[in-house]
């Protein structure tokens, strides 16, 4: 062991993150469909951020406001318990 | 004229029997049609289970129009929908050119399998189907 500060070795190399409605040309996020929304959601029904999702900006917010919507339409839970 | 798209969903309280659920519907249309909307698309989704309870009912009636219409028109369908307590939650956006596009393809069933899950009503003809099945 050297107390040297050797590079590590990380076995997964970081995998470049991507906005998949970029990827996959989607322009509309669309509220009336929850099981697609529920991608973007933990467990519990919080809306999960963008160094996670990946979403470029401009469709993070397309889809955190599809998702209220949904909320407010009872399509999808303020708070839940085990959605996943 | 100066007219933008518009879409709007509510519920209604699933006490209702099935004549009474047609009345309101035809009702809101009326409301639409006589102020002069055009109406482009209507869904009828059947009873659904809600995500979280809504005045003590764990389900619910939804409906969806879709029309052209006057600005104006939105704050007359509002205001009749809040006087009305056999809706229990309405709401109405405003569609993009996206959501124009989106909406089209939609009704004519081009988007994929989870669209036709998440709503088994999909056309007209449908409609007709969900509502004599229940």
């Amino acid at each position: 062991m050297s107390l040297v500060n050797d590079p590590v070795d990380r076995k997964d190399t970081a995998r470049k993150k991507y906005c998949r409605f970029k990827k996959a040309g989607i322009k509309y996020v669309d509220y009336k469909d929850p099981n697609f929304l529920l991608k973007f959601v933990n467990e519990q029904g919080k809306i999960l951020p963008r160094r996670l999702t990946g979403n470029s900006l401009k469709f993070q917010r397309k889809v955190s406001v599809a998702i209220k919507r949904a909320r407010h339409l009872a399509l999808m839970p303020f708070v839940a318990d085990g959605l996943k | 004229m100066f007219q933008n798209q518009y879409e709007t969903v509510f519920i209604l309280t699933p006490v209702l029997s099935d004549a009474q659920i047609k009345e309101a519907v035809e009702k809101f249309k009326k409301t639409l049609t006589d102020n002069g909307a055009e109406l482009v698309h209507e869904e009828h989704w059947g009873l659904r289970k809600l995500a979280y309870t809504i005045q003590h009912k764990n389900t619910g009636y939804y409906q969806l129009f879709q029309f052209k219409a006057t600005p104006a028109i939105v704050a007359t369908l509002e205001t009749d929908y809040k006087r009305d307590e056999r809706v229990m939650r309405y709401l109405t956006t405003k569609l993009d050119k996206y959501a124009i596009d989106y909406s089209e393809r939609r009704s004519k069933g081009l988007i994929g399998k989870k669209n036709v899950e998440s709503a088994p009503a999909g056309s007209k003809a449908e409609k007709v189907e969900a509502t004599t099945e229940e």
